[in-house]
């Protein structure tokens, strides 16, 4: 059995539809488990106060935009290399969770930082690149949405997804190489040192699961969505024919 | 049960009024579109006297 199977839609259909309770439910549950304890009954922070509490949405949602791109780029590059066209719906899918996830981040990004900075944005480099990122994800959904020919579409798109993910890359290694930012670095690490204190690590790691499987739920939905459009314009096309 | 926000509960509150208000309109939105796609796919299925999953 190969992987390249499931680029059949009739397979895809198949077992996207019976994976989807097993993924659904368990990223409702780790998503209202994490945010609830993270909200409710975790500590402030000496350094932070209560707005590390924002922590258990901004991780999360800014670890899942860049993620999703590059997502994006793996699918984009199988349609542009293998030609499946379940992957380039999956790529098309994909975009607007990350631009919902890249707005989470921004958003709680600034309202985080104007108490702790003293502004609602700095032209920092992690913060400039997500900015930037965001503007890709845009310009990706309008690209899929302007062009006609849905193979022209994924090939154009493909090939802005590669384009875009030098700036997915920088949002996530700005801050490492880019002394001059205000952005701290990653708030988890497999130094322990680095990482947050273990009261606020439990929740986040549960947020962050429960975000993953948010996403892979959204993005299965959204890529059946996907395969039933195109099946039904080229059944309208062969009506509009006959 | 409210937990004790003090001086930062405007922007605690806010950060995730906004966040959660986002994605459920992601949600609600992939929701509505599936429906709807299936919907109408079904019916020109139905004209066209096909079946597909």
């Amino acid at each position: 059995m190969s992987i390249w199977e499931y680029a059949n839609p009739k397979k895809f259909m198949e077992t996207s539809g019976k994976v989807l309770p097993w993924v659904a439910i368990p990223a409702a549950v780790l998503c209202a488990v994490g945010l609830i304890w993270g909200f409710f009954f975790t500590p402030e922070a000496e350094n932070f106060g209560s707005t590390v509490k924002i922590i258990y949405l901004h991780v999360p949602a800014a670890m899942m935009a860049i993620n999703v791109w590059l997502m994006m780029l793996v699918t984009s590059l199988v349609w542009i290399v293998r030609r499946h066209h379940v992957s380039a719906l999956a790529a098309k899918a994909a975009a607007p969770i990350g631009l919902t996830m890249t707005l989470v981040a921004l958003v709680t990004g600034a309202l985080w930082g104007q108490p702790m900075w003293g502004t609602w944005w700095a032209w920092d480099p992690r913060l400039t690149s997500f900015l930037i990122l965001t503007l890709f994800y845009l310009g990706y959904m309008a690209l899929w949405a302007a062009v006609e020919e849905p193979d022209t579409a994924a090939d154009l798109t493909g090939v802005l997804c590669i384009v875009g993910s030098v700036f997915a890359l920088l949002s996530r290694y700005a801050v490492n190489f880019w002394n001059q930012g205000l952005h701290q670095g990653a708030s988890l690490s497999l130094d322990a040192r680095e990482n947050v204190a273990d009261v606020y690590w439990v929740p986040l790691v549960i947020c962050i699961a429960g975000f993953v499987l948010m996403f892979v739920t959204l993005v299965l939905l959204r890529t059946r969505t996907e395969i039933r459009a195109r099946r039904l314009s080229a059944l309208l096309a062969r009506e509009r024919m006959a | 049960m409210m937990p004790a926000l003090g001086k930062y509960a405007g922007v605690v509150l806010g950060a995730y009024g906004l966040s959660l208000a986002l994605i459920v309109v992601l949600i609600l939105a992939t929701l509505w579109r599936g429906a709807k796609t299936r919907q109408a796919l079904r019916e020109v299925e139905d004209r066209q006297g096909k079946t597909h999953g």
